[in-house]
Order: structure tokens, then sequence, then C-alpha cells
């Protein structure tokens, strides 16, 4: 009896530690979630104050199915989430395994590899945006010099390029960090399987294949997890390199341009409930295909 | 046998050294390009080397721009953001990584799940609700709703700290008859600050760095912060964008947080593990 009004106690202790947290939470997080999917509901201009909201049902959704410019952001997202995550992966594990080998300037090699995460997402966009320029840009001045390219591209002007230009540069900045989370999960593969393949005779290819790759599939997974549904929500690099423009758009973007630029509050929240709906989506593939353990 | 045992090692430095420059290359070339004259920067061919450093264009940055204003926002934006994030997540963190009660796994990936949610989810709604609190287009505007990217992660951080601290010492300290808050404070913290240096600087570089809402809730200097006003820096005309002077406030607001980076970065790489890894 005792023993349990004392567990009792500690638990009243345990949520009043709590309390402040979930209200926050639930201020910041719950209750604006919950609003702007009640808004979905109406029309209502973000100028006005008060909002003067009118029922409409489920007319914003109605309108959102037939919006070619909304299933544009959403093949825009797609494409800019599954192209750089893809490439992200690939050169991410090309990077871990050769930091991952030692030798005297590594220290200094994973310092660089911060440089990138760390710079504001804004920055680095205004960065390459300037390396980009059309005539005193580098980027054109280096594949000219390379003969890699015949005359000065217009990487942000040309609706085929502005994409892939884009797609470069969210690779350039989240790749170091895939390649950390990468190196963390090669660091915890103890060595002595190594070694004991080696005195088997395999092959550092083999080794690579059937060692490394199958103990580092759960830092994989979970690296691929958070990135993609990262890169689904892009909005500061796209924004900035792009404006709004339909060649570039994400569903962040749009969504936003609806809601703020144009004060279409009820649309605007359809939108955002929509892009909350394809994220959780992705969550749900993924946890599905990949069967991974939650915990 | 021995001519690859000799370019065995080269290729790999080869390699190691095209990596550093792909990854250094960028932040070089905003230095390089802080320091050009407009009739360097704009001409062609493209120098890779600034003829006469042009240190004029750093001043330019708070003379013809209002960036020392910006700057300030940012600084304590942020910094208010991570203290609260740090308080009440340590608070938090203490509940779930020491007590058991129902309901705790619930609550905790309920904590976990609003870290992965989209931003742009919330937009409508909180704008509103920041309308109607008064907030919109000050600092609480956004210290408000950084919380909700900073405070889930900075409690996820530290529970995992909690979680690796002894109990023997806590135990002690009840026995003696302290309260639950003394031993947080006393007892706990000070063991956990390897916890809060990165789970504070982890919050501090997402709010410092944070666009979508710093860009919807603020309309003017009053509140903009940095990155902002980097993405709107105005020259002249619109059509002549002031490229020294966007290098230049680049560069001026990398160079902190490469510095963070430099001296903490065994703690930001065990954060973003065990973040990532862990979870």
């Amino acid at each position: 009896m005792a023993r349990r009004s004392l567990e009792q106690r500690r638990a009243r202790i345990a949520w009043a530690f709590l309390a402040p947290t979930l209200v926050v939470l639930l201020v910041v997080a719950a209750y604006p979630l919950f609003r702007t999917f009640q808004l979905s509901l109406y029309r209502a201009n973000l100028l006005d104050y008060p909002l003067r909201p009118e029922w409409v049902g489920l007319a914003n959704y109605a309108y959102l199915i037939r919006d070619a410019y909304w299933w544009i952001s959403v093949k825009n997202t797609v494409i800019f989430a599954v192209v750089s995550v893809s490439l992200e992966t690939v050169l991410g594990l090309g990077i871990a395994l050769l930091v991952n080998a030692k030798f005297p300037l590594r220290g200094a090699m994973r310092t660089a590899m911060l440089i990138p995460w760390a710079i504001p997402t804004v920055v680095s966009a205004q960065m390459w945006r300037w390396m980009y320029n059309d005539v005193y840009g580098v980027v054109n001045d280096l594949l000219l010099r390379a003969h890699l390219i015949e005359k000065p591209l217009a990487w942000l002007a040309d609706p085929h390029l502005v994409l892939p230009a884009i797609i470069a540069v969210d690779v350039w900045k989240t790749t170091p960090f895939m390649a950390l989370l990468l190196l963390a999960g090669l660091q915890s593969i103890p060595e002595e399987l190594y070694e004991a393949a080696t005195v088997d005779g395999a092959s550092p290819v083999q080794q690579f294949w059937f060692i490394t790759l199958p103990l580092l599939v759960p830092a994989l997974l979970v690296a691929l997890i958070f990135r993609t549904l990262d890169a689904l929500r892009v909005f500061d690099v796209i924004y900035v390199m792009s404006g709004v423009n339909p060649s570039t758009m994400s569903m962040s973007v749009y969504a936003r341009q609806q809601l703020v630029d144009f004060g279409a509050l009820g649309y605007g929240s359809a939108l955002s409930t929509g892009i909350f709906l394809v994220i959780a989506l992705f969550v749900v593939l993924y946890l599905t295909a990949l069967r991974v353990e939650v915990d | 046998m021995p001519l690859w045992r000799v370019l065995k090692p080269v290729l790999f430095y080869l390699l190691v050294l095209l990596v550093f420059v792909y990854l250094v290359f960028p932040f070089y070339w905003a230095v390089v390009s802080s320091l050009k004259s407009p009739q360097e920067l704009f001409a062609t061919p493209v120098t890779y080397w600034p003829a006469h450093p042009r240190w004029q264009n750093y001043r330019d940055v708070f003379v013809m721009q209002p960036f020392g204003r910006n700057l300030l926002n940012s600084a304590v934006v942020a910094g208010a953001t991570t203290l609260i994030a740090l308080l009440l997540g340590s608070f938090a963190a203490y509940a779930l990584g020491r007590f058991r009660f129902f309901g705790k796994r619930p609550i905790y990936y309920a904590i976990l799940a609003v870290t992965m949610f989209p931003q742009i989810s919330v937009l409508g709604g909180m704008y509103v609700l920041i309308k109607t609190l008064g907030l919109y287009n000050t600092w609480w505007a956004l210290i408000f709703s950084y919380m909700i990217f900073t405070l889930p992660f900075t409690v996820w951080v530290l529970t995992s700290f909690v979680r690796e601290i002894p109990r023997e010492l806590e135990e002690a300290a009840y026995v003696d008859g302290a309260t639950p808050m003394q031993v947080l404070f006393l007892v706990l913290l000070p063991l956990m600050a390897p916890g809060l240096v990165t789970a504070g600087l982890l919050a501090f570089i997402g709010a410092w760095n944070e666009f979508l809402f710093a860009l919807t809730f603020t309309v003017d200097d009053r509140a903009r912060t940095v990155p902002v006003a980097i993405a709107f820096f105005s020259g002249a005309s619109q059509y002549e964008l002031p490229w020294a002077q966007i290098m230049a406030a680049s560069v001026l607001v990398t160079v902190p947080l490469i510095v963070l980076v430099l001296v903490f970065q065994q703690r930001i790489i065990a954060g973003l593990t065990a973040g990532a890894v862990k979870g």
C-alpha cells in the first residue's frame, strides 16, 4: 500500500514536470494544426481582422482536386525529394566510407563536412544564386574552362535547368549531414568482423557488400526517412532561388503563396492540410514497406 | 603491384581533396565575392582572387542596409528560444527519463511526432493565433512559434542524456530530504551540462536559420531576422542586386556558426547522431 502511494506521488511529480512542455506544445502545435484544418472548411481572408469566415464545407478540397498548380507543386516536390535524397544517400555513403578510413587530415575533413550543414539555407541559396549567375557566375566559368559546355547557361532562368540546379544546391547542403549519420553507423561496426573476413580471404568489395552494407541498413533507413520528410516540406531554397514559379514551386511554396500573398486563408489551409496528408502517406509507405521498428 | 602501391594513396588523397573542395568552395566563393569592387564583381572573365580587397562592402552592410538591427533581432530571438526550450525541455526530460507513470510512452511518441510534421501545416492557424494574441511583427511571435521545432527536439536529446546519468546521486539527495526541484537543479543539471550544450547549440542554430515563420510573421525591420533580410537585400534598382553586400552579410552570419561548429563539433555530431540513430 505504501509502495503504491509512493508510485502515485512520483507519477504526480512527473506530470508536474511535464506539464509546461505539454501546455506549450498544445498551444503552439496541436491548436494551430487543428485550427488550420478547421479553416480549410471556410472561406476567409487573411487580412480581415477580426476574421469573417464563411462556411463552405469541402468546397476548398473540391477545388484542390482540380487545381492544376497544386498537382504541379506535388510533382515538383516529389521529383525534388526523390532525386535529391537518392543523390545524397549515394554521395553521403561514399564520403562516409572515405572519412571512415584513417588518415592524417581526417579531423579537418570532418569539420569541413559540418560547414554546409551549419550555413543557413537562405544564405547558401543566395551564395549559389550568385554562383549560378548566367554572365558573372563561377559555375559557367568553370564549366566553360573545362569545355563541358560551349556557351554560358542560364541556370535559374531556363525552365529545364532550374529544378536540377536547385536540387544540386540541396545535395551540396545536406550530403554532409547524411555522411555524418552514416559515419556514426560505420563506426559502430566491430573491427573484428573485417579482420575475420580478411583472414578468410574476402576482398574489400566482398567485405563492403556482405558486412558493411547489411550492418549499415538501420542507420541508412533512419537517415533516409529523416531526409525524405525534410525534403517533402522544402521551402527556403526554392523560394529564395526562384520565387513562386511553376517550374520549381514546391507544395509549401504554393501553399504559402495562396495563404499569405493572396490572403486565401481557407484555400491555403486546405493546401496545408493536403501537404500534411501527402507527408503522412509517405510515412506510412516507409513504415510498412520497410517494416521499420519504431523504438 | 608497386605501381598500384604508389598510385593508391595518391588517388585516395586526390579524392579527399576533391570532396574537400566541393564542400568548402561555395563558402570560399562568398568570401572572395564579398571583397570585390563592383567593377571586378561584374566583369568577365571571372577572377578567382580579389585584385584589391574592398572591405568597404562589410561596412556597407550596416550602413546601406539595416543589418545591425536584423542581427540584434536574430540574436534575441534565437537566444530566448534556446533558453526557454532548455528550461522546459530539462523539466520534461527529467520526467520522461527518470519517472515511471501511466501514459509515458504515448506522450514520448507524440512529442517525437511533432518534430516530424511540416511547419507549413500549421501556418494558417499559427498566423491567426499570433494576430489574436497581438504578437504579429514582434520578437515574441518568432520565439513563440519556434517552440514548435526547438522544444520537442530538446526534450528528445535531453531525455537520452538523463537516461545515462547514474541514479545513485539522486537517491542520496532524496534521502537527505531534497525536493524533486532541488534534485533537478542541484544534482542533475550539472551532470547534464554536455547534453544542455548539445541541445542548446542545435536549438540555437535551428532558430538562427529559420526562414518560413520569420518571413510570414514579420513585416519590417522591427522583428525581421537575418535570413529574411538576406533574402530581401535590395540595391539601387530592382534589377541590380547588391551581390557584394549580400555575400558580405552571408559571410558575417556564417562565421559565428563555423566557429561554434569548430569549437563544439564533437558535441554537435553526438547530438545529431543521438537524435537520429538512437531515436
